[in-house]
C-alpha cells in the first residue's frame, strides 16, 4: 500500500527525514511515535504529497507519488490534520463536503452523491447534528471530529492522522480510535502519528519509532513497546507494565527528583 | 437529512433583498438630480430602452438626462461596487486576512500612476479619446500586478506573507513615482488629485464599455475557482491534502481579483471601503461559503456604491458634487468600527 525507499524530506533545504525505508501493507494500522522533532509530521506531510521527497521514493498503491495528479493523490490518501485556524464562518457541512473535492471535475459542483457521502461521514463520527453550525462555534473536540468526517468523506484507501487526538479529552480519544479501528477492520489502511504512546499501544498493532529523522524501531507493538526501547528513544527512564484489563503494554515515566512526592 | 440543494435555495432566497436594494438604488439614481424628471417619465424612458413600444416623452431632454447621465452612471457605479466587493472577498479569502482589500496588492497604485502619466502628458487631447486615461490606468494596474506576482514568486512562491509584502513594496514605490510626476508637472496636480479621489462625475457609457468586459472576465475566472477559494481558507497544507493545486488556484484568483480592481480604479479612481465592508457584512449575516458570499457581496457592493453616488451628487446644495469615496468612507468608517467591536461572526474569543 505504502512503500518508502531511502526517503529524505524536509523544509526549504533543511533536511528532516534521512533515509526512511518503510512498508505498510493494505489494512494495517500503524502508530508513528518518537520525541518532538523526530520527523513524524514531516513523514505524514510527505506521504500526503504536501512535501516532495528530496530524495528516495514514495509509492502508493503501486504508483510513484510524484507521478500522481493532486486529485488522484487525494483520492488515495486522506489526512486528518492537527487543528485548523480561521475559516470560522464556514459550516461543518461545507468543511466535510470539501472531502469530496478530489472527485469533482474541473467545472462540476458538489452533487447529490457527494452530499450523501458527506452525510454518511458526519453520521459516522457523530457530527450530523452539528452540520449547520459554524466552525468558529465548535469546541476543539467537535472541530476535530468534523475534520475526521471530512477525511472519511474522501473515501481513500489510506488515512493519515497527525496528532489528531491532541486536543481531545481521554473519552473522546477512545471514541476516535474506536471509530478508526472499525474503519481499519473495514479495510482502510491507517498511519497515525501520536505523542500519547499508551494510546498508540492500545490502538495500533504495529509501531514505528522515529528519532532524528531515522527509524529507530519498527515492529509489532508487543515487540517494540518495551522498557529498554522506550527509555533509549525518549532518553528518560520509562517502565512498562501490562494494562490491568487488556494486558497491552503501557508506559509510565519514572519521575525525576522533586516529582511524584505527593503522599498517597 | 437536509440536502445541500435545500441550503443553497435558502441562501439564494437571502439574495432577493439585496437585489431589491440595488434596484431601489438605481431607481433613486434615475430620479434624483437637478433636472426635473417625474417617476412616470423615468418609467417611460427606461421602458423604451428595454424595447417596450411606449410613446416618447414630450421633453426629449428627459431621455438624454435619464439614460445618458443618470442610468449609465448608475450602472457603472453598480458594476464598480460589485467588482470591488468581489475583489475584496477574494483577497480576504486567498490571503486569509480580514483586513485585506482590493488595494492590498498595490494594483490601485499602478492604475493611479498610469492615469497620472496620461493626465500630465495630456494624452486624452493628443490621442483624441477620453478613454486614454482609463486605458493607461488599466495598463498600469496590470503591469503592477505582474510585477508583484513575479516578485513574490521569486521571494517564496506566492505565500501570503510574501504576496502582501510585495504589494506593499509596489505601492510604496508607485506612490513615490506618483509624487515625482506631480512635482515635475504642477499644472496637472489638481487633475491628478481629483482623478485619484474617485467618483463617477461625467462618467457613463464610454467607461461602461471599457469596464464591462473586464468585469465579466474577472467574475468568470473567479467563479471557476470558487470551491478552491473555500478550501484555501484552511491553508496551503490542507488544500493540498484535499487535492487542490493550491499555487495555480491562488494565481488565478489573485489575478482575476486584481483585474477587477484595476478596471474599477481605471474608470472611477480609488474608492475605498466598499471592498472591505460588503464582504464582511455578508460574511457576518450569511456565512463564509464563497459560492453564495461572492454573489451576495457583489449585490451589496453594487447597491452601496450606487446609493453612495446618489448621496454624493445630491447632498451639497447648488449642484456641486462630493467625491463618492468621501461618502463611502464617511459611512463605512463607523460601520467598520461596529463590525470590529461586535467581534467576528461566531468566533470564539
Amino acid at each position: 500500500m505504502i512503500r518508502c525507499r531511502g526517503l529524505c524530506s524536509g523544509y526549504h533545504g533543511r533536511p528532516v527525514l534521512d533515509g526512511i525505508d518503510l512498508d505498510v501493507a493494505p489494512g494495517e494500522m500503524v502508530g508513528v511515535l518518537g520525541p518532538n522533532g523526530a520527523g513524524k509530521t514531516t513523514l505524514l506531510l510527505t506521504l500526503s504529497g504536501v512535501l516532495s521527497p528530496a530524495g528516495g521514493t514514495v509509492v502508493l498503491n503501486g504508483r510513484n507519488i510524484a507521478s500522481m495528479t493532486d486529485k488522484e493523490r487525494a483520492r488515495t490518501v486522506a489526512a486528518v490534520p492537527q487543528r485548523s485556524g480561521s475559516a470560522g464562518e464556514l459550516t461543518v457541512r461545507s468543511l466535510v463536503l470539501m472531502g469530496r473535492y478530489p472527485y469533482l471535475s474541473f467545472l462540476g459542483g458538489y452533487g447529490p452523491s457527494d452530499a450523501a457521502a458527506a452525510a454518511a461521514a458526519m453520521a459516522a463520527v457523530g457530527v450530523a447534528d452539528l452540520a449547520d453550525r459554524r466552525l468558529g462555534e465548535l469546541s476543539g473536540g467537535e472541530f476535530q471530529r468534523a475534520l475526521t468526517a471530512r477525511a472519511l468523506a474522501q473515501e481513500s484507501d489510506v488515512l493519515l492522522l497527525d496528532e489528531a487526538s491532541a486536543s481531545l479529552d481521554i473519552a473522546r480519544k477512545m471514541e476516535l480510535y474506536t471509530l478508526l479501528a472499525a474503519r481499519n477492520a473495514a479495510g482502510t489502511t491507517i498511519v497515525a502519528a501520536l505523542h500519547d504512546i499508551n494510546l498508540a499501544a492500545l490502538a495500533c498493532r504495529r509501531l514505528v519509532f522515529l528519532k532524528n529523522g531515522r527509524i529507530e524501531a519498527d515492529g509489532p507493538t508487543a515487540a517494540v513497546f518495551t522498557q529498554p526501547t522506550l527509555s533509549r528513544i525518549y532518553e528518560t527512564d520509562i517502565i512498562v507494565i501490562p494494562h490491568p484489563r487488556t494486558g497491552t503494554p503501557q508506559a509510565l515515566a519514572v519521575p525525576g527528583p522533586g516529582l511524584g512526592a505527593v503522599p498517597v | 437529512m437536509p440536502d445541500i440543494r435545500v441550503s443553497r435555495t435558502r441562501a439564494m432566497a437571502r439574495v432577493l433583498p439585496l437585489l431589491l436594494a440595488g434596484l431601489a438604488a438605481v431607481t433613486a439614481a434615475c430620479l434624483a438630480g437637478a433636472y426635473p424628471a417625474t417617476p412616470s417619465e423615468v418609467a417611460v424612458v427606461v421602458g423604451r430602452l428595454l424595447g417596450l413600444s411606449l410613446p416618447a416623452p414630450a421633453d426629449a431632454t428627459v431621455t438624454a438626462v435619464v439614460i445618458d447621465l443618470r442610468l449609465m452612471r448608475a450602472l457603472l457605479a453598480y458594476g464598480v461596487g460589485a467588482a470591488l466587493a468581489v475583489a475584496g472577498a477574494v483577497f480576504q479569502g486567498v490571503l486569509r486576512n480580514p483586513l485585506a482589500d482590493p488595494f492590498t496588492l498595490g494594483v490601485s497604485g499602478g492604475a493611479a500612476f498610469g492615469a497620472a502619466l496620461s493626465l500630465s502628458l495630456g494624452l486624452a487631447a493628443s490621442l483624441g479619446t477620453s478613454l486614454a486615461t482609463p486605458g493607461l490606468a488599466l495598463l498600469g494596474g496590470g503591469a503592477t500586478l505582474a510585477a508583484v506576482l513575479a516578485l513574490s514568486r521569486l521571494a517564496g512562491g506566492l505565500r501570503r506573507e510574501t504576496v502582501v509584502l510585495s504589494g506593499i513594496v509596489a505601492a510604496t514605490f508607485l506612490s513615490a513615482l506618483l509624487s515625482l510626476v506631480k512635482a515635475l508637472n504642477e499644472e496637472s496636480v489638481a487633475g491628478i488629485v481629483f482623478w485619484i479621489m474617485g467618483g463617477f462625475q461625467g462618467k457613463g457609457r464610454a467607461e461602461l464599455a471599457l469596464f464591462a468586459p473586464c468585469l465579466a472576465a474577472g467574475l468568470a475566472a473567479i467563479w471557476l475557482f470558487v470551491r478552491e477559494l473555500d478550501i484555501l481558507l484552511l491553508g496551503e497544507t490542507q488544500a493540498r491534502q484535499l487535492g487542490v493545486a493550491a499555487g495555480r488556484a491562488r494565481l488565478v484568483l489573485l489575478t482575476a481579483a486584481s483585474l477587477l480592481t484595476a478596471a474599477a480604479v481605471a474608470v472611477s479612481g480609488v474608492i475605498g471601503f466598499v471592498g472591505l465592508i460588503a464582504p464582511h457584512a455578508c460574511r457576518r449575516l450569511y456565512g463564509g461559503e464563497h459560492g453564495t458570499l461572492l454573489l451576495q457581496s457583489a449585490l451589496l457592493g453594487g447597491a452601496l456604491l450606487v446609493a453612495s453616488d446618489v448621496l454624493a451628487r445630491t447632498i451639497l446644495p447648488g449642484g456641486a458634487e462630493l467625491p463618492v469615496g468621501v461618502v463611502t468612507a464617511l459611512c463605512g468608517g463607523p460601520f467598520f468600527c461596529f463590525l470590529l467591536l461586535t467581534g467576528r461572526n461566531g468566533a470564539r474569543p
